[in-house]
């Protein structure tokens, strides 16, 4: 894996990025907006649009009409490369562990970019060990504690050495101690971050924040005003 | 749980010359008929998982998970033919039921996921992706743990609300649950930009 660089980051883009259900329902109204901060926040009542929203930038929901860009890339006609860029990360981390050990998990991130198999391994071991997990290397996913299963899902999102990566409510399924060990995994990333969120004290951090309501951007700008517009609405 | 063993000398045999063995012992428990052959075959297939040394645990979680099933199965054969072909489907089962766990138990995932990319190699020609085949065989020996956790929390949920003896109320949410989880894992996958 190279070296971290310093703030690395994407340009999105949503030029009138609009997402209907199947039926003709709106989930997500027209929205066009610039991304480039390093700390993006997304906040928002349960149904309002949010993932929706964070899974346009990758290509796993796709726009029923408008654009969106990840660094001049339409992600609706390269999905693949802008995945290569975007990394995505889950609520439930049992979801995207789809190996039986910490390592395995981590090299099936690797096989593309890494044939030989010994240097896959030690690619993915040195990954375990920036993330604490470098002792549980060979210990099956289904021991781990709910912080390191989502430490172990982020690994392998950034053993791909994504640009950017979206975290969809990372911390909604962990206790006190683990959200605060994913959070500061989380903000000590060098890559951009979206992340998606109802712990408020999280989103404070960010460098700009995101209220979505009813499929629409109801608040953009600084932590403070959105988190008190946000509560003003509760 | 396939989770490997990861101990003793069949983890280091060749993926192919086990899955060459499966498929054999798998087709002579199928083809041969009667009890005492039933019998050697649970005895061969037990005597296998001691000198591979696959854990206790993992044998007896395993026995576990398929007893309810073999059972079933046994119990109608009795009622259709008797006791004989019972006792060998009870048997047979577990015979089968053994060996698939020796196959995970002793290979790591990723030689079986090696391996079958390279069986699927001449398949390319054909438009196939090699690495698409593999990795779906591999999610499929993986999800079996996954799939037997969603069935017992489905059972328990149907049980908590009284309604263990009701089909509909176990069947449905599982089926839902199951396509839920295979949904998620795929978007999970082409997230990782893995089948891209």
């Amino acid at each position: 894996m190279a070296e971290p660089r310093s703030e690395r980051r994407a340009e999105v883009v949503l030029d009138a990025a609009e997402v209907r259900s199947p039926d003709g329902r709106v989930i997500l109204h027209p929205i066009s907006l610039s991304l480039t901060e390093h700390r993006i926040g997304i906040i928002g009542p349960n149904g309002s649009g949010k993932s929706t929203l964070a899974r346009l930038v990758n290509g796993l929901v796709e726009a029923s009409s408008g654009r969106v860009l990840v660094d001049g890339v339409d992600v609706a006609r390269h999905g693949a490369a802008v995945r290569r860029r975007v990394g995505f990360c889950f609520t439930d981390p049992a979801a995207q562990v789809v190996m039986p050990t910490c390592v395995e998990d981590v090299e099936l991130s690797l096989r593309k970019s890494i044939k030989d198999r010994v240097r896959r391994r030690e690619a993915a071991l040195r990954i375990l060990e920036r993330f604490g997990l470098g002792e549980r290397a060979d210990v099956s996913v289904h021991v781990l504690s709910g912080g390191q299963r989502q430490l172990l899902a982020l690994a392998g999102v950034l053993a791909t050495e994504p640009d950017l990566v979206i975290a969809d409510e990372p911390t909604t399924l962990l206790d006190l101690r683990n959200t605060r060990l994913v959070a500061e995994t989380l903000f000590g990333l060098d890559q951009q971050l979206i992340l998606l969120t109802h712990d408020l004290d999280l989103v404070r951090r960010c460098d700009r924040v995101l209220l979505i309501e009813g499929g629409q951007v109801a608040f953009d700008g600084s932590a403070e005003a959105a988190v008190a517009q946000y509560e003003a609405t509760v | 749980m396939s989770v490997p063993a990861r101990a003793g000398w069949a983890t280091r045999l060749p993926v192919g010359a086990k899955v060459l063995a499966l498929l054999a012992l798998s087709i002579t428990t199928v083809a041969l008929r009667g009890v005492p052959a039933a019998v050697i075959l649970v005895a061969i297939t037990l005597t296998l998982a001691l000198v591979t040394r696959v854990p206790g645990r993992m044998l007896l979680r395993t026995l576990r998970g398929i007893v309810l099933f073999a059972v079933a199965v046994a119990a109608l054969q009795w009622w259709w033919t008797g006791p004989g072909r019972a006792i060998e489907s009870l048997l047979d089962l577990t015979t089968l039921a053994l060996l698939g766990l020796l196959l995970t138990a002793t290979t790591p995932v990723g030689d079986m996921l090696e391996a079958f990319v390279r069986w699927a190699g001449p398949l390319r020609h054909a438009g196939v992706d090699p690495e698409r085949v593999g990795l779906v065989i591999s999610m499929a020996i993986q999800s079996i743990p996954a799939t037997i956790t969603l069935a017992r929390e489905t059972r328990d949920a149907a049980r908590s609300r009284g309604l263990a003896g009701s089909p509909r109320a176990l069947l449905t949410p599982f089926v839902i649950r199951i396509v839920a989880r295979a949904h998620e894992t795929g978007a999970a996958l082409q997230a990782r930009g893995i089948g891209d």
